[in-house]
């Protein structure tokens, strides 16, 4: 490149103080992008974020949970299936958020419109936009998980005040799936991928990570895998706080698998946003 | 290449905008951009003219700051590319060469996202983009998604876009490539006024009507190098003649033709597929000549020699190859 003088130290510190303003600042200018865009489809993303959680709280929570009750509720932690199944399925909806929209939305903003192309003619650079859609996702998680809160509530699907903590722990729960999806995303020229993380990563996590029935009726050889999952952290979480029994220490480790992958998430997307977008 | 280096890359003066020296641009084995010099000046319309694949995209890209140099110097607006990114696109305007707007968009919101990515407050945005609009004669489809608009508009779009932070270099990439003739001559109108308010200008063609109605100086690039370079005159006073004879003979009769009209002695003689040029200093003159050689073409063309004609000589190929 071209030779410099060597800067003098203030002005150095003075130019990563200013990267470091500008980092943020940069950041929310692409979240505000998202925002713009979303106020064209959010009537129908909203539809789906009552829908989805009245659907499942209502046919699996009450239909089949009445079934499932008349067997005791000894391996449920003694509360009816409903309260069992209910945090459950907020983390699921949180994971379900947080990998669609760090799907189709990045490739399209790289391959199909190619508007990550025009945002870095401006001065954004590949990280403020991965940081901006980040955003953009723990908005969209917010909501939804808020929602699915609402509706969790208004079917008496809870048992304790710190329910209210469950709501940034499913964004997290969330955010750990979108951060390192986003990642990969940005290096895709295809959507055929997708299918097999929705049908290969999505659904079985959906349904053997704890949302439905306990991870200790699995077979002993399955459990350490579901342990893997992220998802199980995060309907971990969620349930213990919904129904009150948390404990610290527990909390604390499923929290920092969560964060742990969020953050590796974000250093690899870094990387992967700079290398597709500066060639 | 001295004498180039005489004319287009000079002793670096306070209004050189950009400074280019030894630039190369590699991708693995392949060399896009080979070691190329050139400076441009404060207020000057500047073009890389060059077949697909020459490298220009790639100048441009690394210009841009979203293409890492592979060597060389490079230095935009006196800062460097790599380090500072970020302060230099604030000062540049862009027209990529594939429409990158968002479609699903208005036309105005894609102007005020734009203007929000330079940190721009709304009211100065909304100001710009009634005057940008006007500008480009799209006013009255502000309010309009962007996804149904021609292939002009959306172009004419795209500069407006490029213009919302009052940049200081307008960088366009095959600014009408796709276009129709009439689109493509809107589009030169606008550039030719831009150029007029004292916006510098660095774009690429492979036209060369493009390139002589807009560009003050430009290097031919072939290659990933710098074939020549200058103004358009300049090319082709040095590398052409006044004139071109284009002729056509019957098929049958254009090898014999062309061995022929070594007699005419012109500079240079061409022999195409289709068509013999001969470079002369005067067209009629050596029409005349052609027929009292008893040759009979079946048509004939005097014209003005065109930087296609340079870029010929210089690679012995044409442009569209």
């Amino acid at each position: 490149m071209a030779p410099q003088a060597p800067a003098a130290p203030h002005a150095q510190v003075a130019r990563a103080a200013a990267v470091h303003a500008s980092r943020w600042a940069f950041a929310v200018r692409e979240f505000r992008f998202w925002l713009t865009n979303y106020r064209r489809t959010w009537r129908g993303s909203i539809y789906s974020s009552v829908l989805n959680p009245l659907l499942y709280l209502g046919s699996i929570g009450v239909g089949l949970g009445t079934l499932v009750n008349k067997h005791g509720d000894a391996r449920l932690g003694g509360v009816s299936y409903l309260v069992f199944l209910a945090p459950g399925l907020l983390a699921a909806a949180a994971m379900e958020t947080g990998i669609g929209e760090s799907t189709y939305p990045v490739l399209a903003s790289v391959k199909w419109l190619k508007t990550y192309h025009a945002a870095v003619a401006s001065p954004l650079r590949p990280s403020d936009l991965f940081h901006g859609h980040l955003l953009f996702i723990i908005v969209r998680l917010a909501m939804n998980c808020a929602i699915f809160l609402g509706a969790m509530a208004a079917f008496g699907a809870v048992r304790s005040p710190w329910v209210l903590a469950a709501l940034p722990v499913a964004m997290l729960t969330g955010l750990a799936f979108a951060a390192p999806i986003e990642a990969w995303a940005i290096t895709l020229n295809k959507d055929t991928s997708f299918a097999m993380i929705f049908r290969f990563g999505m659904i079985p996590l959906f349904l053997f990570s704890g949302t439905f029935f306990p991870v200790s009726q699995l077979p002993g050889w399955a459990q350490p895998i579901a342990y893997a999952t992220p998802l199980w952290h995060g309907v971990v979480l969620c349930r213990a706080l919904s129904l009150g029994t948390a404990s610290i220490g527990g909390m604390l480790a499923h929290v920092s698998y969560l964060t742990a992958l969020t953050i590796a998430g974000i250093i690899v997307g870094n990387r992967t946003y700079r290398r597709r977008l500066y060639v | 290449m001295s004498g180039l280096a005489g004319s287009l890359a000079g002793v670096p003066g306070p209004e050189d905008l950009i400074r280019a020296r030894g630039l190369t641009k590699r991708f693995g084995e392949f060399t896009a951009v080979d070691g190329i010099d050139f400076d441009l000046r404060r207020g000057e319309a500047f073009g890389f003219l060059g077949p697909n694949g020459a490298g220009k995209s790639s100048t441009m890209r690394m210009i841009g700051c979203v293409s890492p140099p592979t060597g060389g110097e490079l230095t935009i607006l006196g800062l460097d590319p790599v380090a500072d990114g970020p302060r230099i696109r604030a000062r540049l305007g862009v027209v990529p060469q594939e429409d990158t707007l968002d479609v699903e968009l208005t036309v105005r919101e894609n102007l005020l996202i734009y203007g929000r990515y330079f940190g721009l407050p709304r009211d100065v945005i909304s100001e710009r983009t009634a005057r940008l609009l006007d500008f480009v004669q799209l006013t009255e489809r502000g309010d309009d998604q962007v996804e149904p608009l021609s292939g002009g508009l959306k172009r004419r779009l795209t500069i407006a876009r490029s213009l919302i932070n009052e940049p200081e270099i307008l960088l366009l990439d095959e600014p009408t490539t796709g276009l129709d003739p009439q689109a493509r001559h809107v589009v030169w109108d606008r550039l030719f006024r831009l150029k007029q308010q004292g916006v510098t200008l660095v774009l690429t063609t492979h036209y060369m009507d493009e390139a002589e109605q807009l560009c003050d100086r430009l290097v031919v690039l072939d290659g990933g190098k710098i074939a020549a370079g200058g103004s358009p005159r300049e090319l082709i006073e040095r590398y052409s003649t006044a004139e071109v004879l284009e002729l056509r003979f019957d098929p049958g009769e254009h090898e014999q033709a062309a061995e022929k009209l070594a007699d005419v002695r012109a500079e240079r003689t061409e022999v195409l597929a289709d068509r013999i040029l001969l470079y002369i200093p005067n067209g009629d003159v050596a029409l005349s000549a052609v027929r009292n050689l008893g040759l009979e073409p079946l048509t004939s063309l005097v014209r003005r020699s065109t930087l296609e004609d340079i870029f010929l000589r210089l690679t012995g190929r044409r442009l569209e190859d």
